[in-house]
């Protein structure tokens, strides 16, 4: 059964102007985005058919399709959760899948079938509860049916329909008589008193298989007569080969071919197709290609930072403006700080290398991958394949990580697949990036120069700011730019500082985007990996300057009406009083507290030195993310994210660019953080309650680099501007 | 390789040394030129000895902190591996775990029987990973009682048969393909700068 | 090529690749055991991780020339023992993984670490998983995992 075929046509509401209220009442990036494809005939379906979701097996068994990609955050466990609740199923007959592209499986805020953004529950929390509520209705309806009693004198409960005299159905039973009752335009929902799963600490329903190696990641796939490719890409972004010898390559026994395939940037590479990873591995070792650089940029680190600082000098577009930055200049020198800041290209460096499996039929296609973005792909596929969209069936296979690097606006790595996917008609062909590719393959994080001019008040507060912001843009050039650059300002490098929650009076934010040779792309937690080590360590410094508390401090310049970060700031306060107030020697407690995607967070860490690196022997971490789903889904994204977060700190987190080539090329030279690196301890608090759910991927990111920069300051006197700490 | 004159020269002077049985730890008090001269054979013999020892290929397990070298440049050995307690590694984290028995051209990973750090006795760097100076290196190298009781011929065996030795020698490829960097001179002249200085008394600077 | 014979997880295996085929490549293309993963193929990250002759070895840069007749465990042989088993469960039951795709590599550490030494101290899990990458960050529930098994083995 085709989800396709599902598909109704939306009613009411236009599209557009339904996304434009959600992007006014979110507040922070929940951007709605239209998202223009010329290819795409059908529009995001407004309805979603309960069958496209749910299929209960006469077994009993309740397969969910899940719609978005699980890479970590948990979703194939919190969605199944919110329709398993509204449906009253018995949670051990739940079975998540990960659904294929489909319109009727596109996110409903973004309008395509994406991850990111940390949307998943935020966005689909109402959508799955009523897929539950309806589905349920249908089964009782069934019931009531043989019964021949009223819906209402019905109950559900762990999957089983109970009737008025005693009767009673397993949903098994019912399920194919429900199929065909009439889906309902409208059910009731459950009170929140009535969840027996929403809000309930529940463990991850796919961890058995990633313990006992039999779950399948897209790396893991295996078809009969597979081919393996992978592609030797120019060093410098756009470079093409002038010459390759392939001569040895060829020579090695299962190398199938090598030719030349387009490549980011309008550049070409070198695509080697064998019957194994380690053969291709191999054959593309020992192809001795000579490349053409000429015309193109060749990015170098040392210039760029120069550049960068001497553009962050001067005012750019304007992000935002309020009071009269004037004031700054009539604030005397001994009361006015001014800052400047570094930031470095990362890569995302997902644990399993980005790959993709198609098999091209002439008249379609299949495409398996790990995707966060699988409207997006398979429209790329589709084009580079001369097909339409609906011709291609695209399988979501489970991935090791993203952060952001499996969202690709460009498609890259689809459409590389795809183009050597067409030279082998019938033949699925798997292209794996090596490590080493994705080290060096680009769409970073930007590399960033901030500039801060701060005025200084008599009471200690900030009452002029001025605040130049230096990177790429990362939309521009993509569909996303229309919704995302207002007035030459690329939201994605903003946020967290042009919608600071901080009432700060006399306040300019702008920004500049230069352009280089490096593909960029949003990292986990996109502009504030960058604004809040900016926000966060300069508000402490103010603090201390103030010989204030920094909690205090933080209290009394957040705007009023910031609810939701005062409340993480209090309950993170309350949590680490009794630690922070009995130190020992030698440790020091850093603050930062922080709102993106509709979440706010506050933390404090205790950071002591051990052989010349910081040791952070404990997180405390408050959030605020309204109704929590599954409390140990956000117990465990606090926990690792910090971690994640890290890698902005640790002295090995950095791309750097030496004659248009990225100097590092595998974790030897680019380095996350290891256990060692990582806190001893990270104790999560929630902030009880009842309002919208919002997302957990991304808000724990942006604020330990700036509170373990806080506390090492206090341990080393020192002032850090400039991330990885290379040395402290 | 590399093959310096200096090399050369004292390598004739080997050849025309006497020969006599070491004897360790007691230098005969002899007069003379012959004497003073089959010291200074065996000091320059030392330095020989020394330039190999203080090499990257041998000093990176040669260290005086919970973790061995890597490379060259001796950068601290990544992916945090430590020393542990018997000077292999920890459990899930052996020195075996990456290095086997034979170097690994394929994957660039060196390999020799029985791969493990030196013990913190035979240390020739200090805990900041300097190179500790000729004479310190030469006095706790003949000291027993931190070079596992080797006398004179034991250290000739060492350097003669010691399957990590030998490795220093035959480093393999590195991950790139290229050759690993080899000591300043070949096993063979090693080990006879190490005899002409055991022979000598194993005279210290 | 050559022909080798292995025994996995107690059972013999007999392949003919390569003399430098690395055995990561080994175990998952020629054996179809896609349990260990790669993650960098330079030994960096740990993913690779299998137990040969009962250390826990880096399968991607073991040639499989250099394997030797001694046997090999992978995670999909790893749960028969009890150490393993325990090792599974305590990551189930402490909801350790995120996106998974390291976990391999990380279970097969922890139970060469718990077999050598049931009681570990903070330090002895550091220091034996400190080797092992985990991109999404599981580590303090790794931690919690192994505390609880090796209570779960006492």
């Amino acid at each position: 059964m085709s989800a396709t075929s599902l598909f109704r046509k939306e009613s009411g509401v236009t599209r557009r102007s339904f996304l434009r209220a959600s992007a006014g009442a979110a507040g922070g990036l929940m951007v709605a985005l239209y998202f223009d494809l010329p290819l795409l005939a059908q529009p995001a379906a407004k309805t979603y058919p309960p069958d496209a979701f749910v299929h209960i097996k006469s077994d009993g068994s309740i397969v969910i399709q899940v719609n978005r990609l699980e890479f970590g955050q948990g979703v194939q466990t919190s969605l199944p959760m919110v329709l398993a609740d509204e449906l009253d199923a018995d949670w051990s007959h739940v079975v998540p899948e990960l659904a294929p592209a489909a319109d009727v499986y596109k996110d409903p805020i973004f309008g395509i079938q994406m991850v990111g953004g940390s949307g998943s529950i935020a966005h689909s929390f109402e959508q799955y509860r009523e897929l539950g509520a309806k589905t349920r209705s249908m089964l009782v309806a069934a019931a009531a049916e043989e019964w021949k009693v009223s819906p209402e004198q019905c109950r559900t409960e762990a999957s089983v329909v109970h009737g008025p005299g005693g009767q009673s159905a397993k949903y098994g039973e019912l399920a194919e008589k429900a199929a065909q009752m009439p889906v309902p335009d409208k059910v009731k929902l459950k009170d929140a008193g009535q969840f027996r799963l929403i809000g309930k600490k529940t463990r991850r329903l796919d961890s058995h298989g990633k313990c006992d190696g039999s779950l399948k990641f897209g790396l893991d796939l295996d078809l009969p007569g597979m081919k393996v490719a992978l592609v030797a890409h120019p060093p410098v972004f756009g470079g093409s080969p002038k010459s390759v010898d392939d001569k040895d390559a060829r020579s090695i026994p299962g190398v199938v071919d090598v030719f030349e395939i387009p490549a980011t940037k309008n550049g070409k590479a070198i695509a080697v197709v064998a019957d194994k990873f380690w053969t291709a591995k191999q054959a593309r070792d020992r192809l001795k290609i000579d490349w053409d650089f000429t015309g193109l940029e060749q990015p170098d680190t040392a210039q760029l930072r120069e550049k960068f600082k001497e553009i962050a000098a001067t005012q750019g577009n304007i992000a935002a403006s309020r009071g009269d930055i004037k004031v700054l200049d009539g604030i005397s020198e001994s009361n006015r700080l001014v800052v400047e800041y570094e930031f470095p290209y990362l890569a995302h460096s997902p644990m399993e290398p980005l790959n993709t499996t198609i098999r091209f039929d002439g008249d379609g296609a299949e495409v398996w991958a790990g995707s966060q973005f699988q409207t997006i792909d398979q429209m790329a596929v589709a084009q580079t394949l001369d097909l339409k969209p609906e011709q291609v069936t695209f399988h979501t296979e489970m991935a090791g990580g993203g952060f952001g690097r499996r969202a690709v606006p460009d498609s890259h790595v689809q459409r590389e697949a795809a183009a050597i996917a067409k030279r082998f008609k019938g033949t699925p062909v798997k292209l794996v990036w090596t490590r080493e590719d994705d080290v060096q393959g680009g769409y970073y994080r930007p590399m960033h120069a901030h500039r801060v001019e701060i005025g200084i008040g008599a009471d200690g507060m900030p009452a002029a700011w001025r605040h130049v912001i230096v990177g790429q843009s990362i939309t521009a050039g993509t569909p996303f730019a229309a919704m995302l650059i207002k007035d030459g300002v690329d939201e994605t490098a903003v946020e967290g500082a042009s919608d600071t929650a901080y009432d700060i009076p006399n306040f300019l934010v702008s920004a500049h985007h230069p352009t280089v040779n490096v593909p960029v792309l949003w990292w986990r937690s996109v502009g504030s990996t960058h604004t809040a080590f900016v926000m966060e360590t300069l508000i402490e410094e103010l603090a201390i300057r103030a010989k204030a508390d920094p909690i205090a401090y933080r209290r009394k310049l957040l705007k009023a009406d910031a609810k939701n970060l005062r409340s993480a700031l209090d309950l993170m306060d309350e949590k680490s009083a009794a630690w922070r107030h009995s130190l020992p020697k030698g440790h020091a407690v850093g603050f930062a507290c922080h709102e993106c995607f509709g979440t706010s967070v506050a933390c404090a860490v205790d950071v002591s030195i051990e052989n010349k690196r910081p040791r952070i022997h404990r997180v405390t971490v408050a959030v605020n993310c309204g109704r929590a789903v599954n409390p140990l889904t956000v117990e465990s994204q606090f926990q690792a994210g910090v971690t994640f977060g890290l890698s902005q700190v640790v002295p090995r987190g950095a791309i750097t660019f030496k004659n248009g080539m990225a100097e590092q090329n595998n974790f030897d030279g680019f380095t996350p953080p290891y256990m060692a690196d990582a806190p001893v301890a990270v104790d999560v608090h929630i902030v009880p309650s009842t309002e919208k759910p919002t997302g957990c991927g991304e808000p724990p990111v942006p604020v330990i680099s700036p509170a373990v920069v806080n506390a090492l300051g206090k341990l080393t006197g020192k002032r850090y501007r400039s991330l990885p700490l290379v040395t402290i | 390789m590399e093959y310096s004159r200096t090399g050369k020269l004292w390598r004739a002077l080997v050849v025309l040394a006497l020969s006599g049985t070491a004897c360790f730890g007691v230098a005969p008090r002899a007069f003379g030129q012959e004497n003073s001269t089959k010291r200074e054979a065996g000091l320059a013999a030392w330095q020989q000895v020394y330039s190999v020892l203080t090499h990257p290929r041998c000093i990176n397990c040669h260290t005086a902190t919970s973790y061995p070298q890597q490379g060259d440049d001796r950068h601290p050995h990544l992916f945090n591996v430590v020393r542990g307690p018997g000077g292999k590694g920890v459990p899930g984290l052996n020195c075996g775990t990456c290095h086997q028995g034979a170097n690994a051209d394929s994957t660039g990973v060196p390999g020799a029987h029985n791969w493990h750090l030196a013990p913190l006795s035979m240390k020739w760097q200090d805990v900041n990973n300097q190179i500790l100076p000729s004479g310190e290196v030469c006095r706790s190298l003949t000291d027993r009682s931190k070079n596992d009781h080797l006398d004179a011929a034991g250290i000739l065996r060492h350097h003669q048969t010691e399957p990590l030795v030998l490795w220093a020698f035959q480093p393999g490829k590195r991950r790139d393909g290229s050759a690993r960097s080899l000591p300043p001179m070949t096993h063979d002249e090693f080990v006879a700068a190490t005899r002409t200085w055991v022979e000598a008394g194993a005279p210290c600077p | 090529m050559e022909t080798y014979k292995l025994t996995v997880n107690g059972e013999p295996k007999e392949v003919s690749v390569d003399p430098g085929t690395p055995l990561l490549w080994v175990l998952r293309e020629e054996l179809k055991m896609t349990g260990t993963k790669y993650g960098c193929g330079i030994s960096a990250c740990g993913a690779c991780t299998v137990h040969v002759g009962g250390i826990a070895t880096r399968s991607c840069v073991l040639p499989v020339s250099l394997v030797e007749g001694r046997a090999i465990t992978t995670i999909e042989g790893v749960g028969k023992d009890p150490v393993g088993h325990a090792v599974q469960e305590a990551w189930v039951s402490e909801d350790v993984v995120q996106c998974g795709y390291c976990q391999s590599g990380q279970i097969m550490a922890a139970v060469a670490l718990l077999k050598s030494n049931r009681k570990p101290t903070d330090t002895n899990i550091e220091e034996s998983m400190g080797g092992n990458l985990c991109r999404c960050g599981t580590y303090v529930r790794i931690r919690q995992a192994i505390k609880a098994a090796s209570q779960k083995l006492a």
